[in-house]
């Protein structure tokens, strides 16, 4: 495997009981790169996010995080070498949650020193001024030691970005990052995310964000049915949907409205009437 | 009152013994309760079935049943123990069931998000179980916690039926010697209400610090 090849998922299968959720998916992600995944609710894109870092379990397929490699299913290990190479991924791929999940006990600074200080066993006073770089960083050296129910939710999720980055992780994954936010409250943790990008992090984000993913994705990746259905860059992707599912999600979020009428009374937008 | 002077001299050494039975009881029933928390929530199945009979048989048991067993049913076994060891190990293990229960009831109050953030940040189990998911589990289990405790400061009066000196026996001793029973049970109710409330204004004032970065 290339040495610039981040992440790798083959053949990746999920089901929550009988429910199918990802129907055998394979992506790469470069060093470097930012990826946005897109799709409907339902399509799996979370659930594929969640996989890379076993979260969520995966029932078949293999997934590649740097060096690190785990086959899942029947073969592979088992119990406590499973779980170290589990946290081994983890170690690479730190994760931004749409909820936040900050430790709610701790200061903003000790929720980002936590996991340098107790799992990489950095010291104190290491830990301490990586963090308050950190914090700095995204712009919050002043909310150090408040706690996270004194912050705005925007503020809290840039906490939760400088708590991810403070692993010295390989990749960060976005999980819908401003969907729980009020939307005047987006675009701190946007800006915050494409500095990110632009200082040559590898990034896979699922969003609904258009806008951040026109400006700042490498590529997109749409999701629809627990299988990718269309991969292509953004500048592609938004103006010349080549699949008709991705076409019809794209009205839907563009919010033009047509999607709702039946198909024969829309008006033709890009030449071609949707076959749908 | 010639009660008072009959009362005083034992009073303070019975008040010691009931304190000593309900504080001990309650700590190393907690250490107990922890140990069948963690099996309860474990992955393995035997020790989960082992937990849930454990709770079952010891919450569904009458407590002066379980003394009684450990007083007098284990000598029969060819295991002796005196009135106050019996009288701490029947109540440690009656409060560790309920405790235990208590324990799971905060930890499941965490919310998931918490163990997929430290899961993310590559802590282990047991790094993630102490450093985040216990310290706000132990708010939520402070309320029944504490009710625990107060019910095991009162359960101790069970232990005058295996001959401790704790202050349920001083009154019936002192009322049975002076037919004054009213005024000895009275007198000691209140120093169990005493005790009591002089707990719940300390659990009162670790619920308020336990709050403050909500």
């Amino acid at each position: 495997m290339p040495a610039e090849t981040a992440i790798r998922v083959e053949g990746l299968h999920k089901c929550f009981g009988q429910l199918e959720v990802l129907k055998g998916i394979d992506l790469a992600v470069t060093r470097g790169e930012v990826v946005v995944v897109m799709g409907a609710s339902g399509s799996g894109k979370t659930t594929l996010l969640r996989c890379i870092n076993f979260i969520e379990a995966p029932d078949r397929g293999r997934i590649t995080v740097c060096a690190t490699c785990i086959d899942c299913g029947s073969h592979g290990l088992r119990g406590r070498a499973r779980a170290k190479q589990i946290r081994s991924i983890c170690r690479q791929a730190a994760m931004v949650f749409q909820q936040f999940n900050l430790f709610p006990h701790k200061t903003a600074l000790q929720n980002v020193i936590e996991a340098p200080m107790t799992v990489k066993g950095m010291s104190k006073a290491d830990a301490i001024a990586l963090g308050e770089r950190l914090l700095d960083r995204v712009g919050l050296a002043d909310k150090r030691d408040e706690y996270p129910s004194r912050l705005s939710g925007g503020q809290q999720q840039r906490v939760a970005i400088a708590r991810a980055l403070a692993m010295e992780p390989e990749v960060v994954l976005f999980d819908e990052p401003t969907s729980s936010l009020d939307p005047e409250l987006h675009e701190e943790v946007l800006q915050t995310m494409r500095e990110l990008a632009r200082d040559g992090m590898t990034m896979v984000v699922v969003t609904h964000e258009v806008q951040f993913a026109k400006d700042v994705a490498d590529r997109i990746v749409f999701m629809d049915g627990g299988v990718i259905v269309e991969e292509a860059p953004p500048a592609e992707f938004f103006t010349r949907p080549r699949h008709a599912r991705a076409r019809l999600f794209l009205r839907m979020v563009s919010g033009d409205g047509q999607a709702d009428r039946p198909a024969e009374h829309r008006t033709a937008t890009e030449g071609t009437v949707a076959e749908l | 009152m010639d009660l008072i002077e009959r009362a005083l001299p034992f009073m303070g050494q019975a008040v010691l013994i009931t304190l000593f039975l309900g504080i001990s009881s309650f700590l190393i029933g907690s250490v107990i309760g922890l140990c069948v928390t963690l099996a309860r929530l474990s992955v393995h199945r035997i020790l989960r079935y082992l937990a849930i009979g454990y709770v079952s048989v010891v919450r569904g048991t009458p407590l002066l049943i379980q003394i009684l067993l450990i007083y007098f049913g284990l000598p029969q076994l060819g295991l002796t123990i005196a009135p106050i060891p019996a009288a701490i190990a029947a109540l440690s293990i009656n409060g560790s069931a309920y405790l235990s229960e208590n324990f799971r009831a905060g930890v499941l109050s965490v919310n998931r998000g918490q163990r997929e953030a430290a899961h993310s940040l590559s802590m282990s189990y047991t790094q993630s179980l102490r450093r985040v998911i216990i310290p706000q589990a132990i708010r939520i289990a402070v309320p029944p916690v504490g009710s625990r405790f107060i019910a095991i400061m009162k359960d101790t009066s069970l232990a005058s039926v295996i001959t401790v000196f704790e202050l349920t026996r001083l009154a019936n001793m002192i009322g049975s010697a002076t037919f004054r029973y009213m005024e000895m049970f009275l007198i000691v109710a209140f120093v169990y209400w005493l005790i009591n409330a002089i707990f719940s204004a300390g659990q009162e004032v670790l619920e308020r610090r336990l709050a403050r970065p909500y």
